[in-house]
């Protein structure tokens, strides 16, 4: 095992981080704060409680949720689309390191980027409305794998593009509206009944169920349910990226 | 210069067809002794980088073996890579990296633990010391080259590949490399490059072997090769069409007389200033002198028998 090469993967990737830790931060603080203040402030004092919980407390974890996923798609194309597009991915290519050991360190820094703007925007939230957290150990369960599995389907679409745009299109066409319709700001029981069977096929809704429960203790659709999809997901990008290392698919001609 | 005959490379039945379906090499056979500096010369598309990059892991075989020493490159690739530098035909690089951020970099990805006494050694070696806080995108093209060396040798490769190392750089640069190149093969790494360039391969190989569409021509002691193939010929232009007898000199003149030809092996000059003495000596008077090389197309009709 190479570890001194995920190591150096990792780093490199988390000094791109460190070097724009301005917008880093700040982008992620300045969206919270805004939807605190339309969602929050304009339509919670209309909204009343959710299952006993303020409307502002309970699109904390939606919120975290589309930041995570945003993130996590953004930094792992990013972060492997890179090298693919300047050509220095040969060096990679030619190092002696595992496709898992390279998943490794991209998608690990891809991850731990996500994971540090969800723990800022937590801290953000809290300048706005009191929230509290029931289940710490299965909000950070949540909080990590979803993460990960984003951050890899991220690394996969970065594996996939061959242009800036295509990097742009799966999260403005597919993340985005998936995780505004998939409960994140709203619970489905609010929704006509045929709309609540749409949405279950939605896969967002079941992380954000997941890891509102761990928060409030209530949620859309079980707590089991949503950890064997969350798990699901990730076995399906690991699965993906397997698959595209062995065909060498756009890597190695 | 080689110690032994040992093989360092041993490249079975190599063949790669890229997705288009031409085929980039075609059954390429060839072993690499420990300790040479092997020149792989050919023209634009013969397949020189599509080797180097598979025998380095970039590119995928469609069939054949490749060993370094004992490890075939893609059974046992942690080993086989371990052992292999690599300098790529494009400048590369980090544009925003530091230099000696860049140059640690492949280190760790090489597995190595970093070794601040080693950067330093490679970076002075390659005169980029007092770049080593620099951006890589505030350097010249050369420089660039020599960062893209400096990943490569930070490791501690013992087989070093240049794929076209003189490419767009000066006279200058180019001598220090091929300084480099034969320092290097002192400290016992053995060297492949490629080059489009007879004089290059003339000047740097111990060993040439010609390439052009996908297949391996011939592989030779340069020596031999250069004896076989490697013709200059000096060429003079009279002031007025020949009288004077000149049958006992090796020269050939054009049928207006006005032009003589004196052919001769590369790396074997004497000849000229026999020949410039007798001239004078016989008040013959020429105004123009120039030499030509035999180009790689020449070599190329010389062993294809047809043009590229
Ligand atoms: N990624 C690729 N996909 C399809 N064909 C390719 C690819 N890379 C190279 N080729 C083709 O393979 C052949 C050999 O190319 P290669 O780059 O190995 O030549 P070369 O000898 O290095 O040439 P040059 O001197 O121009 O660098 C060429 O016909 C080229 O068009
Ligand atoms: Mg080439």
């Amino acid at each position: 095992m190479n570890l001194l090469g995920v190591k150096a993967i990792y780093n490199f990737e988390m000094k791109r981080f460190f070097r724009t830790l301005f917008q880093s931060i700040a982008s992620p603080v300045i969206s919270t704060s805004l939807y605190f203040i339309v969602f929050g402030s304009a339509i919670a004092s209309r909204m009343g409680e959710i299952d006993g919980v303020s409307y502002g407390a309970f699109i904390v974890p939606g919120l975290v949720m589309l930041s995570i996923l945003t993130e996590s798609v953004s930094n792992g194309s990013f972060g492997i689309y890179m090298p693919r597009f300047s050509g220095t991915i040969y060096e990679i290519l030619s190092a002696p390191i595992s496709s898992f050991e390279i998943v490794l360190g991209y998608v690990g820094a891809a991850a731990t980027k996500s994971v540090a703007i969800g723990s800022i925007i937590l801290i953000t939230a809290r300048v706005f409305v009191e929230y509290r957290i029931e289940h710490p150990i299965w909000m950070l369960i949540f909080l990590f794998l979803t993460s990960i599995t984003f951050s890899l389907m991220g690394f996969i679409i970065g594996l996939w593009a061959d242009g800036f745009e295509k990097l742009q299109v799966v999260p403005l066409l597919i993340i985005t509206p998936l995780t505004f319709l998939g409960g994140s700001f709203y619970s489905i029981e609010m929704l006509p009944p045929l709309w609540q069977k749409v949405t279950l096929f939605n896969p967002v809704l079941y992380l954000v169920s997941g890891f509102r429960w761990s928060f409030y203790g209530i949620s859309d659709v079980n707590i089991f349910t949503s950890l064997i999809m969350t798990l699901v997901f990730l076995f399906l990008g690991l699965v993906i990226v397997a698959l595209i290392f062995k065909t060498g698919y756009k890597i190695r001609q | 210069m080689q110690s032994n005959n040992e093989e360092i490379i041993q490249i079975k039945d190599l063949t790669k067809i890229y997705q288009d379906g031409l085929p980039a090499l075609c059954n390429i056979n060839l072993s690499i002794k420990k300790g040479e500096i092997f020149a792989l010369l050919g023209p634009n598309g013969a397949g020189k980088s599509t080797l180097i990059n598979i025998i380095c892991g970039i590119v995928r075989p469609s069939a054949g073996e490749v060993y370094i020493g004992t490890s075939e490159i893609r059974k046992d690739y942690r080993m086989a890579r371990s052992a292999i530098g690599l300098v790529p035909q494009e400048l590369v690089t980090d544009m925003f990296e530091r230099v000696i951020d860049t140059v640690n970099f492949s280190r760790g990805l090489f597995g190595k633990p970093q070794d601040p006494a080693r950067t330093q050694k490679v970076l002075q070696d390659l005169s980029l010391w007092d770049k080593k806080d620099a951006k890589i995108i505030t350097l010249s093209g050369g420089m660039k080259r020599r960062v893209m060396m400096a990943k490569a040798l930070i490791h501690d490769p013992k087989i070093l590949f240049l794929d076209e190392p003189t490419a767009g750089v000066d006279v200058n640069l180019r001598r220090d490399m091929w300084d480099m190149v034969r320092e290097l093969q002192k400290t016992g790494v053995t060297i492949i490059l490629t080059t489009h360039y007879i004089e290059e391969a003339q000047e740097m190989a111990d060993r040439i072997g010609i390439i052009n569409q996908g297949k391996l021509i011939l592989v030779e002691e340069k020596n031999e090769l250069m004896k076989k193939l490697g013709k200059k010929k000096l060429v003079l232009n009279l002031r007025t069409p020949l009288t004077k007898d000149i049958s006992d000199l090796p020269l050939e003149s054009s049928p207006d007389q006005l032009q003589l030809t004196y052919t001769y092996v590369m790396g074997n000059e004497e000849g000229i200033s026999h020949i410039m003495r007798h001239l004078d000596e016989r008040g013959i008077d020429y105004k123009d002198i120039r030499t030509e090389e035999s180009s790689l197309e020449d070599i190329f009709v010389g062993i294809v028998g047809t043009k590229l």
